[in-house]
Protein backbone atom coordinates (compact mmCIF):
# COMPACT_ATOMS: atom_id res chain seq x y z
CA UNK A 1 0.00 0.00 0.00
CA UNK A 2 0.93 3.65 -1.02
CA UNK A 3 0.29 5.30 2.75
CA UNK A 4 2.72 7.62 3.66
CA UNK A 5 3.31 7.91 7.01
CA UNK A 6 3.77 11.05 8.99
CA UNK A 7 3.90 10.81 12.61
CA UNK A 8 4.67 14.30 12.87
CA UNK A 9 1.28 15.18 12.26
CA UNK A 10 0.23 15.32 16.17
CA UNK A 11 2.65 18.48 16.34
CA UNK A 12 1.33 20.42 13.57
CA UNK A 13 -0.98 23.53 14.36
CA UNK A 14 -4.47 22.29 14.57
CA UNK A 15 -6.18 25.73 15.84
CA UNK A 16 -5.37 28.70 17.75
CA UNK A 17 -2.02 28.10 19.84
CA UNK A 18 -3.32 23.93 19.76
CA UNK A 19 -1.83 20.80 18.17
CA UNK A 20 -3.75 18.07 17.18
CA UNK A 21 -2.07 15.81 20.55
CA UNK A 22 -3.89 18.71 22.89
CA UNK A 23 -6.47 17.73 20.98
CA UNK A 24 -5.66 13.64 21.76
CA UNK A 25 -5.28 14.94 25.40
CA UNK A 26 -8.72 16.95 25.88
CA UNK A 27 -10.41 13.56 24.30
CA UNK A 28 -8.62 11.31 26.88
CA UNK A 29 -9.22 14.11 29.48
CA UNK A 30 -13.24 13.98 28.85
CA UNK A 31 -12.88 10.20 28.84
CA UNK A 32 -11.25 9.61 31.78
CA UNK A 33 -13.88 12.33 33.65
CA UNK A 34 -16.80 10.68 31.91
CA UNK A 35 -15.99 7.12 33.32
CA UNK A 36 -14.81 8.39 36.68
CA UNK A 37 -18.22 10.31 37.61
CA UNK A 38 -20.17 7.85 35.80
CA UNK A 39 -18.44 5.07 38.03
CA UNK A 40 -18.77 6.92 41.23
CA UNK A 41 -22.87 7.24 39.91
CA UNK A 42 -22.51 3.42 39.16
CA UNK A 43 -21.12 2.07 42.27
CA UNK A 44 -23.26 4.11 44.29
CA UNK A 45 -26.57 3.37 42.54
CA UNK A 46 -25.54 -0.36 42.27
CA UNK A 47 -24.76 -0.82 45.81
CA UNK A 48 -27.87 0.27 47.14
CA UNK A 49 -29.67 -2.17 43.94
CA UNK A 50 -27.87 -4.48 44.85
CA UNK A 51 -29.00 -4.42 48.67
CA UNK A 52 -32.89 -4.29 47.53
CA UNK A 53 -32.47 -7.19 46.00
CA UNK A 54 -31.10 -9.16 48.80
CA UNK A 55 -33.46 -7.57 51.52
CA UNK A 56 -36.56 -9.91 53.03
CA UNK A 57 -39.17 -7.22 51.43
CA UNK A 58 -40.42 -8.74 48.24
CA UNK A 59 -41.43 -5.06 46.66
CA UNK A 60 -38.13 -3.96 46.99
CA UNK A 61 -36.63 -6.68 45.59
CA UNK A 62 -39.08 -6.31 42.50
CA UNK A 63 -38.20 -2.93 42.07
CA UNK A 64 -33.98 -3.89 41.67
CA UNK A 65 -34.88 -7.17 40.02
CA UNK A 66 -36.80 -4.87 37.14
CA UNK A 67 -34.41 -1.95 36.80
CA UNK A 68 -31.30 -4.65 36.24
CA UNK A 69 -33.49 -5.90 33.17
CA UNK A 70 -34.94 -2.77 32.31
CA UNK A 71 -31.16 -1.80 31.74
CA UNK A 72 -29.52 -4.96 30.64
CA UNK A 73 -31.69 -5.55 28.21
CA UNK A 74 -31.89 -2.72 25.88
CA UNK A 75 -28.63 -1.12 23.46
CA UNK A 76 -26.29 0.70 25.66
CA UNK A 77 -26.70 2.95 21.89
CA UNK A 78 -30.34 3.64 22.32
CA UNK A 79 -30.35 4.63 26.18
CA UNK A 80 -27.78 7.32 25.08
CA UNK A 81 -30.01 8.24 22.52
CA UNK A 82 -33.42 8.92 24.63
CA UNK A 83 -31.03 10.33 27.74
CA UNK A 84 -29.82 12.71 24.90
CA UNK A 85 -32.88 13.26 22.87
CA UNK A 86 -35.71 12.07 25.07
CA UNK A 87 -35.17 12.82 28.30
CA UNK A 88 -35.20 16.49 28.53
CA UNK A 89 -38.29 16.42 27.21
CA UNK A 90 -40.17 14.12 29.57
CA UNK A 91 -38.16 14.73 32.70
CA UNK A 92 -40.53 16.34 35.26
CA UNK A 93 -40.03 19.37 37.79
CA UNK A 94 -38.10 21.43 35.26
CA UNK A 95 -35.07 19.03 35.21
CA UNK A 96 -35.55 18.92 31.50
CA UNK A 97 -35.70 22.31 31.52
CA UNK A 98 -32.47 22.83 33.16
CA UNK A 99 -30.37 20.50 31.12
CA UNK A 100 -32.05 22.21 28.17
CA UNK A 101 -30.55 25.43 29.13
CA UNK A 102 -27.00 23.79 29.79
CA UNK A 103 -23.89 24.81 27.40
CA UNK A 104 -23.85 21.59 24.43
CA UNK A 105 -20.49 20.25 26.00
CA UNK A 106 -22.36 20.48 29.79
CA UNK A 107 -25.60 18.95 28.02
CA UNK A 108 -24.05 16.01 26.22
CA UNK A 109 -21.41 15.13 29.10
CA UNK A 110 -24.43 15.39 31.82
CA UNK A 111 -26.51 13.51 29.94
CA UNK A 112 -23.34 10.67 28.85
CA UNK A 113 -22.48 10.40 32.62
CA UNK A 114 -26.46 9.28 33.62
CA UNK A 115 -26.47 7.32 31.17
CA UNK A 116 -22.97 5.35 31.58
CA UNK A 117 -23.97 5.55 35.63
CA UNK A 118 -27.37 3.73 35.36
CA UNK A 119 -26.42 1.53 32.62
CA UNK A 120 -23.29 0.51 34.51
CA UNK A 121 -25.43 0.14 38.14
CA UNK A 122 -27.26 -2.48 36.44
CA UNK A 123 -24.12 -4.51 36.08
CA UNK A 124 -22.99 -3.60 39.75
CA UNK A 125 -26.21 -4.28 41.18
CA UNK A 126 -26.02 -7.88 40.08
CA UNK A 127 -22.05 -8.24 41.57
CA UNK A 128 -22.83 -6.59 45.10
CA UNK A 129 -25.93 -9.13 45.03
CA UNK A 130 -24.32 -12.38 43.44
CA UNK A 131 -21.10 -10.71 46.54
CA UNK A 132 -23.92 -11.27 49.54
CA UNK A 133 -24.55 -14.18 48.53
CA UNK A 134 -21.81 -16.01 48.22
CA UNK A 135 -21.67 -14.85 51.72
CA UNK A 136 -22.60 -18.20 54.53
CA UNK A 137 -26.13 -17.40 55.74
CA UNK A 138 -24.30 -17.75 59.05
CA UNK A 139 -22.66 -13.87 58.84
CA UNK A 140 -26.19 -12.43 58.67
CA UNK A 141 -27.48 -14.31 61.61
CA UNK A 142 -24.46 -13.90 63.69
CA UNK A 143 -24.70 -10.09 63.34
CA UNK A 144 -28.57 -10.08 64.04
CA UNK A 145 -27.57 -12.39 67.13
CA UNK A 146 -25.03 -9.99 68.50
CA UNK A 147 -27.77 -7.16 68.39
CA UNK A 148 -27.29 -5.32 65.18
CA UNK A 149 -29.60 -4.00 63.26
CA UNK A 150 -30.00 -5.37 59.88
CA UNK A 151 -29.40 -1.96 58.47
CA UNK A 152 -25.98 -2.43 60.88
CA UNK A 153 -25.59 -6.15 59.86
CA UNK A 154 -25.16 -4.77 56.55
CA UNK A 155 -22.86 -1.76 57.44
CA UNK A 156 -20.50 -3.52 58.99
CA UNK A 157 -20.53 -7.32 58.60
CA UNK A 158 -22.35 -8.23 54.69
CA UNK A 159 -20.91 -5.29 52.91
CA UNK A 160 -17.03 -5.24 54.05
CA UNK A 161 -17.03 -8.83 53.43
CA UNK A 162 -18.67 -8.50 50.00
CA UNK A 163 -17.34 -5.84 48.44
CA UNK A 164 -13.61 -7.57 49.26
CA UNK A 165 -15.31 -10.95 47.15
CA UNK A 166 -16.13 -8.78 44.30
CA UNK A 167 -13.61 -6.36 43.85
CA UNK A 168 -11.90 -8.72 40.23
CA UNK A 169 -15.68 -8.16 38.59
CA UNK A 170 -16.08 -4.61 39.59
CA UNK A 171 -12.67 -4.05 38.27
CA UNK A 172 -13.51 -5.60 34.91
CA UNK A 173 -16.72 -3.53 34.99
CA UNK A 174 -14.59 -0.34 36.05
CA UNK A 175 -12.52 -1.52 32.81
CA UNK A 176 -15.63 -1.58 30.68
CA UNK A 177 -16.99 2.27 31.72
CA UNK A 178 -13.72 3.67 30.10
CA UNK A 179 -14.74 1.89 27.03
CA UNK A 180 -18.47 1.98 27.01
CA UNK A 181 -17.70 5.83 26.98
CA UNK A 182 -16.46 5.57 23.57
CA UNK A 183 -20.36 5.47 23.30
CA UNK A 184 -21.04 9.13 23.78
CA UNK A 185 -19.00 10.74 20.82
CA UNK A 186 -22.29 9.20 19.11
CA UNK A 187 -24.37 12.02 20.34
CA UNK A 188 -21.24 14.56 20.15
CA UNK A 189 -19.42 14.64 22.80
CA UNK A 190 -15.32 14.90 21.88
CA UNK A 191 -13.99 12.19 23.98
CA UNK A 192 -11.04 10.11 22.92
CA UNK A 193 -12.65 8.03 19.93
CA UNK A 194 -14.34 11.41 18.63
CA UNK A 195 -11.21 13.01 18.85
CA UNK A 196 -9.80 9.79 16.92
CA UNK A 197 -12.25 10.83 14.01
CA UNK A 198 -11.90 14.31 13.97
CA UNK A 199 -8.23 13.97 13.83
CA UNK A 200 -8.91 11.28 10.38
CA UNK A 201 -11.07 14.51 8.86
CA UNK A 202 -8.92 17.40 9.44
CA UNK A 203 -5.34 15.61 8.84
CA UNK A 204 -6.19 13.24 6.34
CA UNK A 205 -3.52 10.81 8.39
CA UNK A 206 -6.32 7.98 9.71
CA UNK A 207 -3.86 5.57 10.60
CA UNK A 208 -1.18 7.20 12.98
CA UNK A 209 -4.85 9.00 14.67
CA UNK A 210 -6.66 5.76 15.18
CA UNK A 211 -3.37 4.09 16.49
CA UNK A 212 -2.60 7.02 18.72
CA UNK A 213 -5.91 6.55 20.12
CA UNK A 214 -6.21 2.60 20.13
CA UNK A 215 -2.99 3.27 22.03
CA UNK A 216 -4.77 5.52 24.32
CA UNK A 217 -7.15 2.97 25.63
CA UNK A 218 -4.74 0.25 25.55
CA UNK A 219 -3.13 2.27 28.34
CA UNK A 220 -5.92 3.56 30.73
CA UNK A 221 -7.06 -0.25 30.45
CA UNK A 222 -3.21 -1.04 31.75
CA UNK A 223 -3.33 1.69 34.22
CA UNK A 224 -6.49 0.58 35.40
CA UNK A 225 -5.99 -3.28 35.87
CA UNK A 226 -2.48 -2.62 37.41
CA UNK A 227 -3.82 -0.17 39.95
CA UNK A 228 -6.77 -2.40 40.68
CA UNK A 229 -4.41 -6.04 41.16
CA UNK A 230 -2.41 -4.20 43.74
CA UNK A 231 -5.70 -3.41 45.50
CA UNK A 232 -7.14 -6.83 44.77
CA UNK A 233 -3.82 -7.75 46.45
CA UNK A 234 -3.92 -5.82 49.58
CA UNK A 235 -7.79 -6.68 50.47
CA UNK A 236 -8.24 -10.20 49.16
CA UNK A 237 -10.20 -12.17 51.64
CA UNK A 238 -9.12 -15.48 52.69
CA UNK A 239 -10.60 -18.72 51.81
CA UNK A 240 -12.23 -16.70 49.16
CA UNK A 241 -11.91 -16.91 45.65
CA UNK A 242 -9.04 -14.75 45.12
CA UNK A 243 -7.76 -14.51 48.65
CA UNK A 244 -4.65 -16.98 50.07
CA UNK B 1 -44.18 17.15 31.26
CA UNK B 2 -45.64 19.42 28.53
CA UNK B 3 -44.23 16.57 25.38
CA UNK B 4 -47.37 15.21 23.46
CA UNK B 5 -46.34 11.61 22.93
CA UNK B 6 -47.18 10.62 18.95
CA UNK B 7 -46.65 7.39 17.51
CA UNK B 8 -48.88 7.84 14.43
CA UNK B 9 -44.89 7.33 12.12
CA UNK B 10 -44.97 4.37 13.01
CA UNK B 11 -47.38 2.69 9.83
CA UNK B 12 -47.23 -0.47 7.79
CA UNK B 13 -45.17 1.44 5.65
CA UNK B 14 -42.44 1.98 8.32
CA UNK B 15 -42.61 -1.07 10.24
CA UNK B 16 -41.66 -2.90 6.91
CA UNK B 17 -38.43 -0.90 6.53
CA UNK B 18 -37.63 -1.35 10.17
CA UNK B 19 -37.91 -5.15 9.80
CA UNK B 20 -35.32 -5.09 6.95
CA UNK B 21 -33.46 -3.04 9.47
CA UNK B 22 -33.65 -6.23 11.85
CA UNK B 23 -32.73 -8.73 8.99
CA UNK B 24 -29.33 -6.53 9.25
CA UNK B 25 -28.69 -6.55 12.83
CA UNK B 26 -29.60 -10.23 12.91
CA UNK B 27 -27.73 -11.20 9.90
CA UNK B 28 -24.97 -9.74 11.64
CA UNK B 29 -25.24 -11.43 15.00
CA UNK B 30 -25.62 -14.34 13.51
CA UNK B 31 -22.61 -14.47 11.45
CA UNK B 32 -20.31 -13.25 14.68
CA UNK B 33 -21.92 -15.77 16.80
CA UNK B 34 -20.94 -18.39 14.58
CA UNK B 35 -17.82 -16.93 13.20
CA UNK B 36 -16.92 -16.14 17.03
CA UNK B 37 -17.17 -19.56 18.20
CA UNK B 38 -15.07 -21.24 15.47
CA UNK B 39 -12.58 -18.77 15.49
CA UNK B 40 -12.80 -18.45 19.36
CA UNK B 41 -12.20 -21.81 19.90
CA UNK B 42 -9.26 -22.14 18.04
CA UNK B 43 -7.97 -19.19 20.07
CA UNK B 44 -8.66 -20.75 23.00
CA UNK B 45 -7.05 -23.81 22.33
CA UNK B 46 -4.17 -22.02 21.06
CA UNK B 47 -3.78 -20.43 24.58
CA UNK B 48 -3.85 -23.99 26.15
CA UNK B 49 -1.64 -25.15 23.88
CA UNK B 50 2.37 -26.03 24.80
CA UNK B 51 3.68 -23.84 21.89
CA UNK B 52 4.59 -20.86 23.42
CA UNK B 53 4.45 -18.54 20.19
CA UNK B 54 0.43 -20.22 19.88
CA UNK B 55 0.01 -19.22 23.64
CA UNK B 56 1.50 -15.56 22.92
CA UNK B 57 -0.40 -15.14 19.80
CA UNK B 58 -3.95 -16.34 20.85
CA UNK B 59 -3.64 -13.81 24.42
CA UNK B 60 -2.01 -11.11 22.60
CA UNK B 61 -5.03 -10.99 19.89
CA UNK B 62 -7.82 -11.37 23.15
CA UNK B 63 -6.18 -9.04 25.52
CA UNK B 64 -5.75 -5.89 22.19
CA UNK B 65 -9.48 -6.63 21.54
CA UNK B 66 -10.71 -6.60 24.71
CA UNK B 67 -8.73 -3.28 25.82
CA UNK B 68 -10.52 -1.03 23.14
CA UNK B 69 -14.26 -0.29 22.99
CA UNK B 70 -15.97 -1.80 20.14
CA UNK B 71 -17.00 1.61 18.45
CA UNK B 72 -12.82 1.57 17.61
CA UNK B 73 -12.67 -1.70 16.47
CA UNK B 74 -15.45 -0.20 14.17
CA UNK B 75 -13.77 2.74 12.96
CA UNK B 76 -10.80 0.59 12.24
CA UNK B 77 -12.71 -2.14 10.07
CA UNK B 78 -14.96 0.84 8.32
CA UNK B 79 -11.41 2.54 7.87
CA UNK B 80 -9.60 -0.54 6.42
CA UNK B 81 -11.33 -3.39 5.40
CA UNK B 82 -12.61 -1.43 2.20
CA UNK B 83 -9.07 -0.32 1.11
CA UNK B 84 -7.93 -3.44 1.44
CA UNK B 85 -10.60 -5.25 -0.91
CA UNK B 86 -10.44 -2.95 -3.00
CA UNK B 87 -7.00 -3.05 -3.22
CA UNK B 88 -6.79 -7.11 -3.89
CA UNK B 89 -10.10 -7.34 -5.94
CA UNK B 90 -9.58 -4.32 -7.60
CA UNK B 91 -12.90 -2.95 -6.69
CA UNK B 92 -14.39 0.41 -7.67
CA UNK B 93 -14.56 2.73 -4.75
CA UNK B 94 -18.04 3.52 -5.28
CA UNK B 95 -18.77 -0.48 -4.52
CA UNK B 96 -20.98 -0.27 -0.42
CA UNK B 97 -18.01 -2.35 1.67
CA UNK B 98 -19.97 -1.40 4.85
CA UNK B 99 -21.87 -4.26 5.88
CA UNK B 100 -18.79 -6.68 4.89
CA UNK B 101 -16.40 -4.50 6.97
CA UNK B 102 -18.98 -4.47 9.89
CA UNK B 103 -19.48 -8.43 9.61
CA UNK B 104 -15.74 -8.78 9.43
CA UNK B 105 -15.35 -5.93 12.98
CA UNK B 106 -18.00 -8.26 14.81
CA UNK B 107 -16.69 -11.59 14.19
CA UNK B 108 -13.20 -10.95 15.09
CA UNK B 109 -14.18 -9.07 17.85
CA UNK B 110 -16.31 -11.44 19.38
CA UNK B 111 -13.62 -13.97 18.66
CA UNK B 112 -12.05 -12.70 21.71
CA UNK B 113 -14.93 -13.04 24.33
CA UNK B 114 -15.84 -16.17 22.80
CA UNK B 115 -12.53 -17.33 23.25
CA UNK B 116 -12.55 -16.52 27.01
CA UNK B 117 -15.51 -18.12 27.57
CA UNK B 118 -14.79 -21.41 25.84
CA UNK B 119 -11.64 -21.60 27.36
CA UNK B 120 -13.43 -21.11 31.03
CA UNK B 121 -15.63 -23.70 30.02
CA UNK B 122 -12.24 -26.42 29.29
CA UNK B 123 -11.06 -25.63 31.73
CA UNK B 124 -14.10 -26.42 33.99
CA UNK B 125 -13.86 -30.17 32.62
CA UNK B 126 -12.82 -32.05 35.46
CA UNK B 127 -8.56 -33.37 34.84
CA UNK B 128 -9.34 -36.77 35.44
CA UNK B 129 -11.03 -37.07 32.09
CA UNK B 130 -7.76 -35.78 29.77
CA UNK B 131 -5.99 -38.37 31.49
CA UNK B 132 -8.63 -41.02 30.84
CA UNK B 133 -8.79 -40.35 27.42
CA UNK B 134 -4.88 -40.72 27.33
CA UNK B 135 -5.05 -43.85 28.98
CA UNK B 136 -7.22 -45.09 26.25
CA UNK B 137 -4.34 -44.05 23.64
CA UNK B 138 -5.88 -41.21 21.81
CA UNK B 139 -3.95 -38.70 20.94
CA UNK B 140 -4.17 -34.61 22.07
CA UNK B 141 -6.11 -33.52 18.83
CA UNK B 142 -8.89 -36.82 19.60
CA UNK B 143 -9.05 -35.99 23.37
CA UNK B 144 -10.37 -32.06 22.70
CA UNK B 145 -12.53 -33.02 19.86
CA UNK B 146 -14.26 -36.36 21.21
CA UNK B 147 -13.86 -35.35 25.26
CA UNK B 148 -13.05 -32.10 26.47
CA UNK B 149 -15.01 -29.79 24.35
CA UNK B 150 -18.27 -31.62 23.79
CA UNK B 151 -18.91 -31.47 27.65
CA UNK B 152 -17.12 -28.02 27.93
CA UNK B 153 -19.39 -26.60 24.85
CA UNK B 154 -22.57 -28.12 27.07
CA UNK B 155 -21.59 -26.45 30.59
CA UNK B 156 -20.94 -23.43 28.05
CA UNK B 157 -24.29 -23.12 26.06
CA UNK B 158 -26.34 -20.30 28.55
CA UNK B 159 -22.85 -18.25 28.48
CA UNK B 160 -22.59 -18.58 24.87
CA UNK B 161 -26.21 -17.16 24.35
CA UNK B 162 -25.82 -13.90 26.68
CA UNK B 163 -22.67 -13.11 25.04
CA UNK B 164 -25.43 -13.48 21.76
CA UNK B 165 -27.52 -11.62 23.75
CA UNK B 166 -24.85 -8.84 24.41
CA UNK B 167 -23.38 -8.98 20.31
CA UNK B 168 -27.16 -8.74 19.40
CA UNK B 169 -27.49 -5.19 21.46
CA UNK B 170 -24.15 -4.11 20.16
CA UNK B 171 -25.04 -4.63 16.61
CA UNK B 172 -26.62 -1.14 16.98
CA UNK B 173 -23.08 0.47 16.85
CA UNK B 174 -23.04 0.03 12.97
CA UNK B 175 -24.44 3.10 13.58
CA UNK B 176 -21.06 4.99 13.37
CA UNK B 177 -20.86 3.79 9.87
CA UNK B 178 -24.33 5.46 8.78
CA UNK B 179 -25.07 1.38 7.70
CA UNK B 180 -29.30 1.06 7.78
CA UNK B 181 -29.51 -1.82 10.40
CA UNK B 182 -32.38 -1.78 13.10
CA UNK B 183 -31.70 1.06 14.76
CA UNK B 184 -30.30 3.45 12.11
CA UNK B 185 -33.81 2.66 10.43
CA UNK B 186 -35.69 3.70 13.64
CA UNK B 187 -33.70 6.78 13.84
CA UNK B 188 -33.96 7.89 10.01
CA UNK B 189 -37.59 7.64 10.34
CA UNK B 190 -37.86 9.21 13.66
CA UNK B 191 -34.90 12.41 12.19
CA UNK B 192 -37.27 12.12 8.88
CA UNK B 193 -40.60 13.11 10.96
CA UNK B 194 -39.28 15.28 13.89
CA UNK B 195 -40.49 11.99 16.02
CA UNK B 196 -37.47 11.13 17.33
CA UNK B 197 -38.25 10.51 20.60
CA UNK B 198 -41.06 8.05 19.83
CA UNK B 199 -39.17 6.17 17.70
CA UNK B 200 -36.55 5.99 20.57
CA UNK B 201 -38.74 4.76 22.81
CA UNK B 202 -40.28 2.15 19.57
CA UNK B 203 -36.74 0.94 19.25
CA UNK B 204 -35.61 0.35 22.71
CA UNK B 205 -38.62 -1.34 23.36
CA UNK B 206 -38.51 -3.99 20.62
CA UNK B 207 -34.99 -4.87 21.56
CA UNK B 208 -35.79 -5.04 24.95
CA UNK B 209 -38.81 -7.45 24.30
CA UNK B 210 -36.39 -9.91 22.13
CA UNK B 211 -33.44 -9.74 24.57
CA UNK B 212 -35.91 -9.97 27.70
CA UNK B 213 -37.16 -12.76 26.00
CA UNK B 214 -34.55 -14.88 24.96
CA UNK B 215 -32.82 -14.59 28.21
CA UNK B 216 -36.01 -16.18 29.65
CA UNK B 217 -35.44 -18.88 27.60
CA UNK B 218 -31.75 -18.69 28.60
CA UNK B 219 -32.64 -19.22 32.28
CA UNK B 220 -34.54 -21.64 32.07
CA UNK B 221 -32.76 -23.84 29.90
CA UNK B 222 -29.78 -23.51 32.85
CA UNK B 223 -32.69 -24.40 35.22
CA UNK B 224 -33.25 -27.85 33.18
CA UNK B 225 -29.86 -28.72 32.59
CA UNK B 226 -29.29 -27.92 36.39
CA UNK B 227 -31.84 -30.14 37.39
Amino acid sequence: MDYRWNWSVFLHQAADNQTYADWLLSGLSVTLALGLSAWCLALALGTVLGIMRTLPNRWLRGAAATYVELFRNVPLLVQVFIWYFAMPEVLPFGIGEDIKSMSPLAQQFTTAMLCLGFFTAARVCEQVRSGIGALPQGQKNAGLAIGFTLAQTYRYVLLPMSFRIILPPLTSEFLNIFKNSAVASTIGLLELAAQGRQLVDYTAQPYEAFIAVTLTYMLINITVMTLMRRLEGRVALPGFGGGK
Amino acid sequence: MSYQFDFNSITPAAIQVLGHGMAISLQITATAIAFGIVWGTLLAMMRLSSSKPLQWFASGYVNLFRSIPLVMVLLWFFLIVPQLLQKVFHLSASNDLRMISALVAFSLFEAAYYSEIIRAGVKSVARGQLAAAFALGLTYTQTMRLIILPQAFRNMVPLLLTQGIILFQDTSLVYVSALADFFGRAYSIGERDGRIIELLFFAGAVYFAICFSVSLCVKRFQKKAAA
